[in-house]
């Protein structure tokens, strides 16, 4: 919502303060978003009475003028033609900056030295008026601020109105919620121009139908329209608003466009009540019917659109044809134009629901829309249509024929809501007077009648959010004001429910991964179609964001190619986030998982050593450990293929890791990285053993494995079959090469061997020792390699 | 044993001794180097020469002064190599510059978001509240219906919707978590959720179609306004300083009332006005408010007998903020010289 404050100071009939009341609109639950000075620089700007004026003795369409602005008499040089000793005049000094940013200096015109400047609106900003200076009706003594005699500064505000207030979309209903705090009454101002005695108010019928100057007006549609009033305006003349509409129009940065559509836009802005005015000349009866859209029907609106309308659609039709989209927008055969002299004036009231389905159906938006179906005031009508008769009459001139109709088929019964004195308390906390409470509510226009214990209130129709104790209670709150309420710490009862578990995973697993030196990634989980069961977003916003992840890796190698153009060699990322791949019912299934990637050394560079050798995938497999161990715990990895794989014992793929295909430069190193689910059950405190003081007994095998075998299983073998006590064995080396043939390898194990109560004999851990290495020759097909 | 013998032994025992005191007092390692040819050189030095003469003993004499000799000869061995090892390690050390770079290890930095999370949900948990969170995909009713935005309300225009299908969408706010959580769990409630949210706006400086959001919600018999504002004020304290001034502002959020937008004094100016705060002096951190009735209706939670609150904040742009980031596609862009930046934060 847009704002003047002239506006709302002419309402409330005193002069505001800009800064005041944007603070004031904010602490009222209205921030202004936006403040803006309008006309500013004009403040030195002052009232020049002109003593002389003379033909300027080398120029003939220059004269030179006597001015007292106030202090000593000033010689100055004008070139407007209509510069009149006697008369009154904005007049600049020497220094004074103007809107167009020229500064006055002295100088000579034709030799004749010039004090300063006589001003056209056009010099002053106020027009597109440059021809002459412009001349002041007033008597205001020499001096006195410009300002002061034409008030045109305004402040424009810009205030974010929340969809629940619909009665703040206009100027009227701002001034009453300032009034409310600054106990102001708000009063409209009155019309230039206007008759003094106001028109006829509208005659309410009782029925669905009414008459206004011979004209039927029919609701055929109550549900769409409960409530239909119009005005029969005859020998109006079309054609230019007087200034002081503009300028009212200008403030809020609405562009006049002819008397009758500024004036329904004033009505607009100052009441909150959307008009139509309908060249009643190409009303088909003339008549006015509110009925659905009949199949078929179409429409081409004052935008020039043709609109498909539907019987969903709330329209106005004449005897014919449907005229308008009912609060959205006119349609153009029926358009008042320069020649219009007969108008139909439709002040009315559509049902928000309807109305909001229909503009959406249509892909459109107006002014009157937006303030439809937040909901208007449905008893304002007949009030709001004299105050635009009387406005139209006074700028457009002709008369009103007959008696306006107000045609309400149901009337609408007051809403009146209870608030419990105690329950006031109880939710904000301290006792607030019932007095207070009784002044805030009547502040806001509701009627208070007092019980025992309560309050009864009659809240005003301008309030449709008011339905409920809640709102009244809040509306207290809102007036006594937040700040008047404490901030006391009370006493209160620890939560039930318990921490995620999968909050605190996550929280260890960015512990480990930080700790192994990756930083946390956060990367947007919506990207182009990764495979054939992607879950898709309906109305993405672009191809490239339609789709929900299904892994985080590609995101995070994304993320890589970015540093890599960057020219960072060393990058290491992880992520934790949601994953989404199709479910049973109408909701994708969810899983958290923890992915990362590293490319680049496997340490910093350092001076004393060569550049450190590339990550390679048992840097991938030693993350995916860590981040099993941390976050999916019970998971196994095997080595399938190119892959490690995790799985959980019962055998499904929780995680893998591996080389990453990637967009790499040359100078780049490999890609690697791993991603596995991460599991919510809460990690077990570690099973801690003492472990023996008794000395232990190492021995050390190479074996020649041949080209199938993997180490994993030999391993398994030497540990089976070594006895109890076998304590840990590790590989310490692989060699392949000569004297070995192609394909084979050497892998060495070390054999740790202790018992934990007593020194072992050499000889038992020979014994063990042999039996694991001939087992192992025995059963994988590898045999231990001389030395 | 002969005179000669004795004679000989009383030298090797001299010898031993000026060689300790000649090794102690060296500070080169090329003097050590000429006292060992001086005394054990196979040539000229001198324990060798007595070792040589040997043979113009007896075989007594030749026995005794022979152990003495080669005794004589281990012990100077010793003390060279140790007094050598000494001056070596010396001299190396004495060589480090110790203001060449160390050795490094990789670190990682938490991502700026978990880190203004992990903090709000810490200063929560120091007033009994859990951590909860739920799903990104929701229906409409959790996301809206029973969030008190009926169907067709215009504040469903404030949230510009991602859909999945019918009724299903991306969640717009942590919100339905709230939902959730009250329809599990009779109160006591005490949570803060965090979690990524979902809206349909274009990417710019200041807006994602992914963001981050956390709430808090509490319920209970006999919450109120002022517990509120103690919750926020208590927050604010700790999270931005110590005396920051906090305000409540009216507002509007579906499911609260009454409904505050809160607003802590602006970092920038402390109050004074500034281009960040447009003038005001304040800057918005969250939205909060009562529990509005309907949502304990739609969560079978009775509302006459229990009140609460709710609040909710963006913790990316807090971040922003924070760590004076001007574009929040900087959150997403995993720049790893951004991040090494927050290895220290906390
Ligand atoms: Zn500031």
């Amino acid at each position: 919502m847009i704002a003047s404050l002239r506006w709302l100071s002419d309402l409330l009939g005193t002069r505001l303060e800009a800064a005041a009341v944007r603070d004031r609109l904010a602490m009222l639950g209205c921030p202004v978003d936006a403040m803006q000075s309008l006309h500013g620089g004009l403040e030195r700007v002052v009232v020049g009475l002109v003593l002389e004026a003379v033909k300027h003795p080398n120029a003939d369409r220059l004269s030179l003028c006597k001015v007292n602005a106030g202090g000593a008499v000033l010689g100055v040089v004008c070139g407007a033609p209509n510069v009149t000793a006697g008369k009154r005049y904005p007049f600049a000094a020497v220094g004074v900056t103007l809107p167009n940013g020229i500064t006055l200096e002295r100088r000579k015109i034709r030799g004749e030295y010039s004090e300063g400047m006589l001003c056209s609106a056009k010099e002053l900003g106020l027009g597109e008026d440059g021809e002459g200076i412009l001349e002041l009706d007033t008597e205001a003594a020499p001096g006195t601020p410009f300002l002061d005699v034409l008030p045109v500064a305004d402040t424009r505000f810009e205030i974010d109105v929340t969809p629940n207030r619909p009665d703040l979309l206009c100027h009227a209903g701002l001034a009453r919620e300032l009034g409310a705090v600054l106990g102001r009454p708000v009063r409209l101002p009155a019309i230039p121009g206007a008759s003094e005695a106001p028109p006829p108010r509208a005659t309410r019928t009782a029925g669905p139908r009414g008459e206004t100057a011979g004209v039927p007006v029919t609701i055929e549609d109550a549900e769409g329209c409960p409530r239909y009033a119009a005005a029969v305006l005859r020998g109006v003349t079309v054609g230019p608003s007087p200034a002081w509409l503009t300028d009212r129009l200008a403030a809020i940065g609405a562009r006049s466009i002819n008397n009758v559509v500024d004036a329904t836009n004033y009505v607009l802005y100052e009441l909150n009540q959307p008009l139509h005015a309908f060249d009643l000349a190409k009303l088909a009866g003339p008549a006015v019917v509110v009925r659905r859209a009949r199949a078929g029907e179409s429409l081409v609106t004052l935008d020039g659109e043709r609109r498909a309308l539907t019987p969903a659609m709330t329209v106005i039709a004449d005897a014919a044809t449907a005229q308008a989209v009912a609060g959205v927008m006119g349609g153009a055969s029926s358009e008042v134009s320069a020649a219009t002299t007969d108008l139909l004036l439709e002040c009315a009231w559509f049902e928000p629901r309807r109305l909001r389905a229909t503009r959406r159906a249509l892909g459109m938006s107006t002014e009157a829309s937006y303030r439809y179906e937040r909901g208007i005031d449905p008893e304002a009508l007949p009030a709001n249509l004299e105050r635009a008769v009387a406005l139209l009459l006074a700028v457009a001139g002709g008369r009103l024929d007959g008696t306006p109709v107000d045609v309400c088929p149901a009337p609408i019964a007051p809403r009146t809501v209870t608030l419990r004195d105690d329950r006031l308390a109880h939710l904000l906390g301290v006792a607030v007077p019932r007095a207070d409470a009784e002044r805030a509510l009547t502040a806001l226009g509701c009627v208070v009648l007092p019980r025992e214990g309560r309050l009864t209130v009659q809240v005003p129709s301008w309030r449709p959010d008011l339905v409920r104790e809640v709102d009244l209670i809040e509306e207290v709150a809102r007036i006594v004001g937040y700040d008047r309420f404490p901030e006391e710490m009370r006493p209160y009862r620890p939560s039930v429910v318990p921490d995620d578990p999968s909050e605190q995973v996550a929280g260890r697993t960015r512990g480990v991964l930080t700790g192994l030196g990756l930083h946390e990634a956060m990367t947007v989980p919506l990207g182009p179609r990764h495979d054939e069961r992607a879950v898709g977003v309906q109305n993405p916003l672009s191809q490239e964001e339609a789709y929900l992840r299904g892994a985080l890796l590609p995101g995070l190698v994304r993320r890589v190619e970015h540093n890599w153009r960057l020219s960072e060699r060393d990058v290491r990322l992880f992520e934790i986030g949601r994953t989404f791949a199709p479910g049973e019912g109408a909701l994708p299934v969810e899983e958290i998982h923890v992915a990362g990637v590293v490319t680049g050394g496997r340490r910093p560079r350092h001076w004393s050593e060569p550049a450190p050798p590339d990550v390679d995938v048992f840097d991938a497999k030693a993350l995916l450990e860590a981040a099993v161990r941390v976050a999916c715990r019970g998971a196994t990895l095997a080595a399938e293929g190119e892959r490690l794989v995790a799985r959980l014992p019962h055998g499904t793929v929780v995680g893998w890791a591996g080389t990453l295909e990637a967009d790499r430069p040359a100078w780049a190193a490999p890609l690697v990285g791993f991603e596995v689910l991460l599991r919510a059950d809460a990690a077990a405190a570690p099973a801690v053993r003492p472990r023996p003081r008794s000395p232990s007994v190492d021995r050390d095998v190479a074996l020649v494995l041949p080209e199938a075998s993997v180490a994993a299983e030999v391993e398994a073998v030497l540990r089976a079959s070594a006895g109890p006590l076998l304590e840990d064995l590790w590989v310490f080396d692989e060699y392949r090469g000569a004297p070995l043939a192609a394909g084979q390898r050497s892998v060495a194990w070390r054999l740790v061997f202790r018992a934990p109560e007593r020194t072992l004999r050499e000889a038992e851990v020979d014994a063990a020792f042999q039996r694991a290495v001939t087992e192992v020759e025995t059963r994988c097909g590898v045999r231990r390699r001389e030395a | 044993m002969s005179g000669a013998s004795a004679d000989l032994v009383a030298a090797l025992a001299a010898l031993r001794a000026e060689a300790e005191a000649l090794i102690g007092a060296a500070t080169e390692r090329d003097v050590l180097q000429r006292l060992r040819t001086d005394y054990l050189g196979r040539k000229a030095g001198r324990v060798t020469a007595i070792l040589r003469d040997l043979t113009s003993l007896d075989i007594e004499a030749r026995k005794a002064v022979g152990q003495a000799a080669n005794e004589a000869k281990a012990a100077i061995e010793a003390l060279l190599e140790t007094a050598d090892a000494a001056l070596a390690a010396r001299a190396h050390a004495s060589s480090a510059d110790l203001t060449m770079p160390a050795r490094q290890a990789f670190r990682g930095a938490l991502h700026p978001v978990t880190l203004v999370v992990d903090e709000i949900c810490d200063i929560f948990r120091d007033l009994g509240f859990t951590r909860v969170t739920g799903p990104e995909a929701e229906t409409e009713q959790y996301n809206f219906t029973k969030l008190n935005f009926p169907p067709g309300h215009p504040a469903l225009d404030l949230h510009d919707t991602m859909y999945l299908g019918p009724g299903t969408l991306l969640r717009t706010h942590t919100s339905p978590v709230q939902v959730r959580t009250l329809e599990a769990y009779p109160p006591p409630i005490r949570v803060t959720i965090p979690g990524l949210c979902y809206r349909r706006d274009a990417w710019d400086a200041s807006h994602a179609p992914v963001f981050s959001q956390i709430e808090g919600l509490v319920v209970d018999e006999g919450v109120s306004f002022v517990d509120l504002k103690a919750a926020i004020g208590y927050f604010a304290r700790r999270f931005f300083a110590p005396g920051v001034k906090v305000r409540f502002r009216p507002s509007f959020f579906p499911f609260t009332e009454p409904s505050a937008e809160v607003d802590v004094e602006c970092q920038i100016c402390h109050g004074a006005g500034c281009p960040v705060c447009k003038g005001t002096g304040w800057s918005e951190i969250m939205g909060a408010g009562m529990v509005d009735p309907a949502v304990f209706e739609a969560c079978g939670v009775d509302a006459e007998r229990f009140t609460g609150y709710a609040f909710g904040m963006g913790p990316g742009r807090i971040a922003m903020q924070r760590y004076g980031l001007s574009d929040i596609r900087m959150l997403y862009d995993a720049d790893v010289r951004l991040h090494a930046q927050f290895v220290e934060a906390r």
